[in-house]
């Protein structure tokens, strides 16, 4: 195994981890987070704060280095056109989150649990992360 | 709750500073996933070694801290294939999700994950309040 793919295996291990120990995980908290004209939790905005908090921090210092420890060069997305397919897919996200409470990280987490709820939500996400790679192929093609 | 939010986010935070500091790399988890299907991608081995890792995080809580994967949310299949489809389709076509975006776009300042995070927390919020108010919860 050579060093960029433990590195990987250890921060899958960890981010995985820290979505467990902050509720993100649980479905109802995260509703509960998203019912801000009900019962609103705000717990799990404490995972934004802890999360940015560390990333803002280190992004400063590693916006010094030339490059990274385990591989050549640093692939940031320079993009910074807003455009259609931004807005419309990050509302699509929203609403698919705001049905089931899960985003992409917490609900691969849960896979193990092997509960029936994990297995489909996941299940069609992957299926239509396919899905979307072929459409996408089409489009490129044209 | 509060102590538990802020310990997990600090680790997730952790995660994905380590993920660019050692990989280079910008740990979004709908690009990570996703990219294993794209066939244009040149490097996937550790795409796969990341959701390994993930998986075994997984075996740890549910080992170590069952009552984090609990969900006790009543959703029916319909609504979870809904999801599925919406979260599937919406974070590939907006290149990004909580991670990619929330995390390490706001964090950069980057525009394009700004706007995005604002879009998807206010329609998650909009979703939430029109199934309470319709009452589409099972």
């Amino acid at each position: 195994m050579n060093r960029e793919n433990l590195s990987s295996l250890f921060c899958g291990f960890l981010f995985a981890l820290g979505l467990g120990i902050s509720g993100m995980t649980q479905p109802q908290k995260v509703i509960s987070f998203l019912d801000l004209f009900g019962s609103w939790d705000p717990s799990l905005l404490f995972v934004m704060v802890g999360a940015i908090s560390v990333y803002s921090i280190g992004y400063r210092w590693v916006q010094k280095k030339e490059r990274p420890i385990f591989t050549p060069q640093f692939l940031i997305p320079s993009n910074r056109q807003i455009d259609s397919s931004l807005v419309l897919g990050s509302a699509l996200f929203g609403m698919g989150w705001g049905i089931a409470g899960f985003c992409p990280g917490p609900a691969l987490t849960s896979l193990v649990g092997l509960s029936q709820s994990v297995l489909v939500f996941v299940g069609t996400m992957l299926i239509t992360m396919v899905l979307f790679e072929t459409w996408q192929l089409r489009r490129s093609r044209k | 709750m509060i102590g538990n939010a802020l310990l997990g986010g600090l680790l997730v935070g952790l995660a994905a500073i380590l993920m660019l500091v050692f990989n280079g790399r910008i740990m979004g988890i709908s690009g990570i996933v996703g990219g294993i299907f794209n066939p244009s991608t040149r490097s996937q081995a550790w795409r796969y070694f990341f959701f390994s890792g993930m998986l075994l995080g997984g075996l740890v809580l549910k080992w170590l801290l069952p009552q984090a994967l609990e969900n006790t949310l009543p959703r029916n299949n319909l609504q979870l294939v809904l999801a599925g489809v919406l979260v599937g389709w919406g974070t590939r076509l907006g290149s990004g999700c909580t991670s990619g975006h929330g995390v390490c776009g706001v964090s950069r300042l980057s525009p394009r994950s700004l706007l995005a995070t604002g879009i998807f927390m206010l329609f998650g919020i909009l979703t939430v309040w029109i199934m309470n108010y319709w009452g589409l919860t099972k």
